[in-house]
């Protein structure tokens, strides 16, 4: 083993090689050693790696699970993948099948490869500073019970999920108890559920995320000290899908995010303590619903533009112990006699008939009749109905160039 | 059809004061929204205020006077070797034109110069619907009424019927059965307003976010498809037709 | 040329006409006369088909008027009061009724056209019309299409009375080319020398359909005028 290391081999591996299957190499191979495999289609059912090698992909051969297999089993640490085109895992609904699956182990890296067709995508399980970069995954299920999740953690810590790109699996990025991990740049969409799930997953960051057209959008649960930031949520459409969905988040920042063109674009629910600060929402349909579990939370900075509702909630009982602050809303139709940038009179951005909506749905056909109308500007003269407390006292004039 | 009086009644119209004033009323509103607006679904939501409570209301009451007014020239063209019904259709296409010329110089155009996108396009095509479809009840109430007064005093009760009263009755009718799968009969019952027709289909538009949640989903897996679109459009046009059918056929057994 | 039997018509509760029956011939001047509410205008306005008869039914040249149209071709019809669209100019009402009726410039009657000068004011528009210019301007169109029968309501009513004079005359000569001319007036005197027939209403009946010469010879007077006020008088009296 000690002299394995410091003569660290190259192993070829094609049909112009000695060596043309991928499970002779990993036999004949030492720790430390890097396996290149030259470009073929290998399908040679499972391949389980226990040593700490690299295995390479030139020219992008293709690993085929032929829909039986689980065509990765990584059991060691110190492994790296490349290059390579992964495809076809079996399907299970008994085993969580995956294209690389990784049964604990510690600094991995899974770099540039194409996932195509598998049920889950890369799984890690009792991980930890893994590195998941640049990689394109892509499923084609049907329905949820089909088809697993695109990154899937489970008990892991310290990994770095950057830069990839996640299609059409159940949830894109899963995380279960999962810490100090950072997600940064991914493109997950058209995935079956959600954008992004993670529960039970404190001291995480979430940074430069496209979060686009997911069955349910982005949910985040039962986590505390979480940052968000400059993600972007869109076109997350249908009656329960939201741009981002929080669940009892306590001490979390969620700040210069994008909601655009969400059916709701924040749900939150038992959420403490949240940070919620230059974030831009525009064409949604509920720009925020807010329920009245949420406390002590700050929304600043944000700007509301071309969205049905801005504000909803459930409550309209007096006290609510969030601070609406020095938002722009498009809405806002005060002025600014002082000239210091803020309206003078306070804005509610919760319209009646968003209360309305909240108990009678099918109210939503006579949005913007006239009556409906005339109703809102009575309400807005008289607030008898919508929370009188839910109001921003310095809105601002103008749209913040960001 | 013979269209020899049609042009007489549109030369008549579009020299017509009020017509003129109305187009310049719509034009300066359409400006001045889309010059103050900068987003432009934004204004589109401003627009189609007007459009529902205007549009309606001018078509309407402005085609009753008109044909009250023109009582003794109908008279004449009776007495003249013309049917009556080509008379009566005439009258008709004449006060369509000059209304939808009306609508598409003062709404339309502007419109599709600043917001030019299925909104608006659907925004200019219902108002010009609406246009049709009021001017369509006019023919109704003012051959059913003789007395000007009345007539006029009928016109101005439907128009308020369709553009607030029966809104009205619907949220009252929904608070009431809130508690059954109504979705299905609201559509059934919309298409009992052409107002409510055409605000759902803006709405369907401007809104789309908020009607992808779960009513809006129902009214959108109507509305949005294609079947629905043709049933709604088809709607719109009967909408217009059977007053105007109705209207004929009294018109030709009418004592003037 | 015109042949009305037992014709009735009720607006509601109202009898208007009753039971008329009544024969016109081309030649003629008829003059029908009444008091107000007679039913003198309903009777003229079926015969034009504005207005639609309850029971009874009108032959114009032997064929039943009802649900026609064409028939009207051979109408010239001036009526009391002429109300045109008010923005469209004398000329646009004139080509107007010119593409209503669809016949060639040569055989156009253009005499009344020329002799009140409607050509000088083709360019004014309706609104700002007199009643005695709009009255000119109803003339012209009823004998502008040289139709068989003619059927003036009140023809005189706001004339000046060189205009009626050249009225007049235009009637006789249409007369003579074996025309019906159909006249109501309250005012006989100024039609006295053209009118060969009269017929008179009262109550939506019908009195009497004589010529002049028999309405004098029973009357026993020699003045249109007089002859009509002695009727009126003993039609009165019967009551």
């Amino acid at each position: 083993m000690v002299v394995g290391i410091s003569h660290a081999a190259t192993i070829k591996v094609g049909k112009q090689y000695p060596v043309t299957t991928i499970q002779q190499a990993l036999e004949k191979a030492n720790d430390g050693d890097t396996l290149l495999v030259y470009t073929g289609h290998y399908a040679e059912g499972n391949l389980t790696i226990e040593k700490r090698i690299m295995l390479i992909g030139i020219d992008r051969p293709i690993i085929d699970g032929q829909h039986k297999h689980e065509p990765i089993s990584i059991r060691t640490d110190d492994v790296t993948i490349k290059g390579f085109t992964i495809q076809k895992s079996g399907h299970s609904s008994m085993a969580d099948i995956a294209a690389i699956k990784i049964y604990s182990g510690k600094n991995i890296s899974i770099e540039d490869n194409i996932l195509d067709d598998n049920f889950f995508g890369i799984y890690l399980q009792g991980a930890s500073n893994c590195r998941i970069i640049n990689n394109k995954l892509q499923a084609y299920g049907k329905a949820e019970h089909l088809v697993g999740n695109g990154i899937h953690s489970w008990k892991s810590n310290n990994i770095i999920i950057e830069d990839n790109e996640i299609i059409g699996h159940r949830d894109g990025v899963y995380l279960e108890f999962v810490t100090h991990t950072r997600v940064e740049r991914n493109l997950s969409h058209n995935n079956l559920r959600y954008g992004l799930h993670f529960m039970f997953s404190h001291d995480n960051e979430y940074h430069y995320n496209t979060f686009r057209s997911n069955g349910a959008g982005v949910a985040v649960m039962y986590t505390q000290r979480v940052r968000m930031e400059h993600n972007i949520f869109e076109e997350n459409w249908g009656d329960a899908a939201y741009g981002l969905l929080l669940k009892d988040i306590t001490d979390s920042h969620i700040l210069n995010n994008t909601f655009v063109k969400n059916t709701t674009g924040i749900y939150m629910e038992g959420s403490n303590r949240l940070q919620i600060h230059q974030n831009n929402f525009e064409s949604n349909g509920w720009a925020i619903r807010i329920f009245s579990s949420c406390m002590n939370n700050t929304l600043e900075q944000n700007s509301f533009v071309q969205n049905t509702f801005d504000i909803a909630t459930n409550g309209s009982s007096g006290k609510t112990t969030n601070i609406f602050t020095g938002n722009y809303w498009d809405k806002y139709e005060g002025y600014d006699l002082d000239k210091n940038g803020y309206g003078d009179v306070p804005h509610h951005p919760v319209s009646l008939f968003s209360m309305l909506i909240e108990r009678y749905p099918t109210a939503m056909i006579l949005f913007r009749s006239f009556m409906v109308t005339l109703f809102d500007r009575t309400e807005k003269m008289i607030p008898s109905l919508t929370p009188e407390n839910l109001k921003d006292e310095k809105p601002l004039m103008k749209l913040p160039t960001s | 059809m013979n269209n020899k009086i049609i042009k007489y009644v549109i030369t008549d119209l579009l020299r017509n004061r009020t017509i003129l004033v109305y187009t310049l009323v719509l034009l300066a509103l359409s400006l001045s929204i889309f010059m103050i607006e900068d987003n432009t679904d934004k204004g589109i939501a401003s627009l189609l205020n007007i459009v529902l409570f205007v549009i309606p209301l001018v078509s309407i009451v402005f085609s009753t006077i008109y044909l009250y007014n023109s009582s003794e020239f109908i008279a004449l063209l009776v007495s003249q070797p013309l049917k009556r019904q080509t008379i009566w259709l005439s009258l008709f296409i004449g006060l369509a034109t000059a209304m939808s010329l009306a609508f598409l110089v003062g709404v339309g155009i502007p419109t599709l110069l600043f917001a030019p996108g299925i909104s608006g396009i659907t925004l200019v095509i219902d108002g010009l619907l609406l246009s049709l479809i009021f001017v369509s009840i006019a023919m109704w109430t003012s051959v059913r009424i003789r007395d000007k007064a009345k007539g006029i005093g009928l016109a101005i009760m439907l128009w308020l019927y369709f553009a607030l009263i029966f809104d009205a009755l619907l949220l009252f009718a929904l608070f009431q059965f809130a508690d059954y799968p109504i979705e299905n009969l609201m559509i059934a019952v919309c298409m009992l307003n052409p107002i409510d027709i055409s605000r759902i289909l803006i709405l369907l538009q401007i809104d789309l976010s908020a009607m992808m949640g779960y009513t809006g989903a129902i009214f959108r897996n109507f509305f949005g498809t294609h079947s629905g679109m043709i049933i709604t459009f088809i709607i719109m046009l009967l909408w217009a037709a059977i007053p105007l059918y109705f209207s004929t056929r009294f018109f030709k057994q009418k004592d003037l | 040329m015109i042949k009305i039997e037992q014709l009735s018509k009720s607006f509601g509760k109202l009898h208007v006409l009753k039971n008329i029956d009544l024969q016109l011939e081309g030649g003629e001047c008829v003059s029908l006369i009444g008091p107000n509410g007679s039913g003198k205008t309903t009777l003229i306005k079926s015969i034009l088909g504005m207005v639609i008869p309850s029971s009874g039914r009108i032959l114009f040249e032997h064929k039943n008027i009802h649900g026609a149209w064409q028939y009207r071709q051979d109408i010239g019809y001036m009526p009391q009061i002429g109300e045109y669209p008010e923005n469209m100019t004398i000329g646009q009402v004139v080509d107007m009724m010119k593409d209503i009726r669809r016949m060639p410039e040569a055989e156009m009657d253009m005499e009344l056209y020329d002799k009140f000068e409607l050509h000088r004011m083709l360019d004014k528009r309706m609104r700002t019309l007199s009643g005695g210019t709009r009255q000119k301007v109803s003339a012209c169109l009823a004998f502008m299409f040289n139709p068989k029968t003619l059927i003036l309501d009140e023809p005189t009513a706001g004339l000046d009375p060189l205009a009626t004079e050249i009225l007049k005359e235009k009637i006789i000569k249409e007369k003579h080319k074996n025309k019906l001319i159909l006249i109501t007036s309250h005012v006989l005197s100024d039609l006295d020398d053209l009118v060969t027939q009269i017929t008179y209403m009262q109550d939506g009946q019908l009195i009497f359909h004589k010529t002049i010469e028999a309405l004098k010879t029973d009357t026993d007077t020699d003045k249109l005028s007089k002859a009509i006020a002695q009727v009126m008088r003993t039609e009165g009296g019967l009551r």
